[in-house]
Formats: C-alpha cells, structure tokens, sequence
C-alpha cells in the first residue's frame, strides 16, 4: 500500500494531479446542476408573471 | 429533404429541451462507468513505464483533459459558425454552454502537465510551443465567456463572441501539430501517430476508456447546460407551462 502510494517516488506529482481531476470533473457537475436550477426557477418565476398579468387583465 | 425536417425539428427549443433531457441518464451513465473503469486501470492494472516510471499514470487525466479542450473549442467554434450563419439561436446556446466546460479542462490540461513537467523535464513551466498555445486556448475561453457577459441584450452576446470563438480556432491545428512543427519539450503523439500506438494493450485500454468517458461526460454536461440556456432564452411562457415550469 506505502509502495502504491509513492508511486515510486512520484507520488507528490501523481496524486495532486489525480486530485485535480477529480474537483474538475465534481465542478462541472455541481455548476451544470445549479445552472439549471436557476434556469428553471427564473422561468417558474416569468410563466407565474405571466399568468398574473393575464389574471389582471380579465379583469 | 427529410434531414432537414428533422434538423428544424431539433432545433426548435421545447422539442430539444425534451430529447436531451432524456439523453442525460444515457450520456452520464456510460460516463461514469468508464472514467471510473479507466482511472482504475490508469492507477492499477497498467504496467509503470519503462522510461518515466509511475509518473506517466498522470496521462490518465491529463490527455483525456487536453483532448477535451480542444474539442470542445473546435465543438464551440463550429456551433458558433453555425448560429452566426444560419441564425440558430440553439447552436449560440450550445457555444455558450460549451465555454466553460472547455475552459475548465484546459486548465486541468495545463495543471496536471505542469505536475507531470516537473519530475520529467525539471520544470514547472517553459514557454515552448505545446504549452504556450494551449494557455492561448486557455485564455481565448476566458475571453469568449467575458465578451459574453459584457453584454445585455443576448443576441449581440452571441453574435460578437461567435466572431471571437471563430477566429481563435486557428489556435486548436497549432496546438495539436505543436509537437512536429517546433521542438518541443513536449513528447509527440502517443496514440494517434503513423504506425499504430505506442503502447502496450494494458497501458492504451485504460487510456481510451478514460478518453471516452470524458466526451461522454461532456455530452451530458452540455445537455442540462443548453437546456438551462434555452429555458433563458425561451420567453414563450405556452410551452414553459406544458413542460411543468409554471
């Protein structure tokens, strides 16, 4: 396990890098999500709007 | 005939915003399976290399990485071409979207070969051709996505940085050929060269799982992030409602 982790003394570039990787991959995915999020909730937001205005002008 | 029906079909945003969300599971799904298969076979089943020892596992991630970016460049540049022609507001929606994606693996790209530089060539950093054209890419992606957001009104957004994202793809033939134009620190091709891979089976399946997992992700990335953008853009509040927006 100590000889996988060192990575035949390479350890200190290898795992960084892996790391890396690793926050790249989870950023894309968590700010593709909230982007989406947003969206919906902004046009929930516009179709309610809409609708009032609507409302108001039956009136 | 029937390819362009098809074609205007796609490209209307309510039809779009339903056929990709459907695609997501069947993109991301693949995605994970092979990133994990292939970071698993990069860390334990490929043999050290004879010359750079376990260092070359960073190839793992950084090739996939470095593809990425130039293909989400030349994916943005096309669709950007595509939108300032035909006038697609789908295809402006699909070069925003594409941006930060490719942004955030160029600079994985140039993180993890800077980390790979160091025990290889004895430097974090040198101005040499690869790594200089790829921090132009870099940096034409941050450009693109400030043009962007330095205007109001959508449809300038989208026009100036098509113009912007159509001029900087002379930048993606010179990163890939760098390696044979310039001496380079930089090793040349490893899998896409004349005489097959230069690699050992072992070495190369986890490689391609690797690079096919990332595409794969980005196509489910690009999926929920262009359907975000047309719900933006979209201000037809009739087919909002039937997709259970209201």
């Amino acid at each position: 396990m100590d000889a996988f982790l060192s990575m035949g003394g390479y350890g200190r570039f290898v795992w960084p890098s892996y790391a890396l990787a690793a926050a790249v991959l989870a950023w894309n995915i968590w700010s593709a999500l909230r982007l989406q999020r947003n969206a919906l909730e902004h046009a929930r937001r516009r179709v309610a709007i809409a609708r009032g205005d609507a409302d108001r002008q039956a009136l | 005939m029937a390819t362009w029906t098809w074609f205007h079909k796609l490209s209307s945003p309510p039809h779009f915003y339903r056929i990709a969300g459907k695609m997501i599971p069947w993109y991301a799904i693949p995605a994970a399976i092979l990133i994990v298969l292939g970071i698993y076979g990069g860390l334990f089943s490929a043999p050290a290399d004879y010359q750079q020892g376990e260092a070359f596992r960073i190839i793992y991630v950084h090739a996939p990485a470095a593809w990425l970016s130039l293909m989400c460049y030349t994916t943005m540049a096309v669709a950007a071409a595509v939108g300032l022609i035909w006038r697609i507001k789908l295809a402006h929606a699909l070069a925003a979207a594409t941006a930060p994606i490719g942004a955030s693996f160029a600079l994985l790209c140039l993180a993890t070969g800077s980390l790979w530089g160091r025990p290889m060539w004895g430097t974090w950093w040198e101005w040499d051709a690869r790594l200089t054209s790829q921090l132009i890419l870099f940096f034409l992606y941050l450009g693109y996505m400030a043009l962007r957001s330095a205007y109001d009104d959508l449809t300038r957004a989208d026009r100036a940085s098509a113009v912007l994202a159509i001029v900087g793809v002379v930048n993606v033939p010179i990163i890939h050929f760098s390696v044979n134009w310039w001496n380079s620190l930089h090793q040349g091709s490893t899998v896409i060269r004349k005489g097959g891979p230069a690699m050992p089976p072992s070495m190369l399946i986890p490689l391609l799982m690797c690079f096919a997992g990332f595409t794969l992700l980005y196509a489910a990335l690009a999926c929920v992030r262009v359907r975000a953008e047309v719900l933006q853009r979209e201000r037809n509040a009739t087919w909002l409602k039937e997709l259970g927006a209201g």
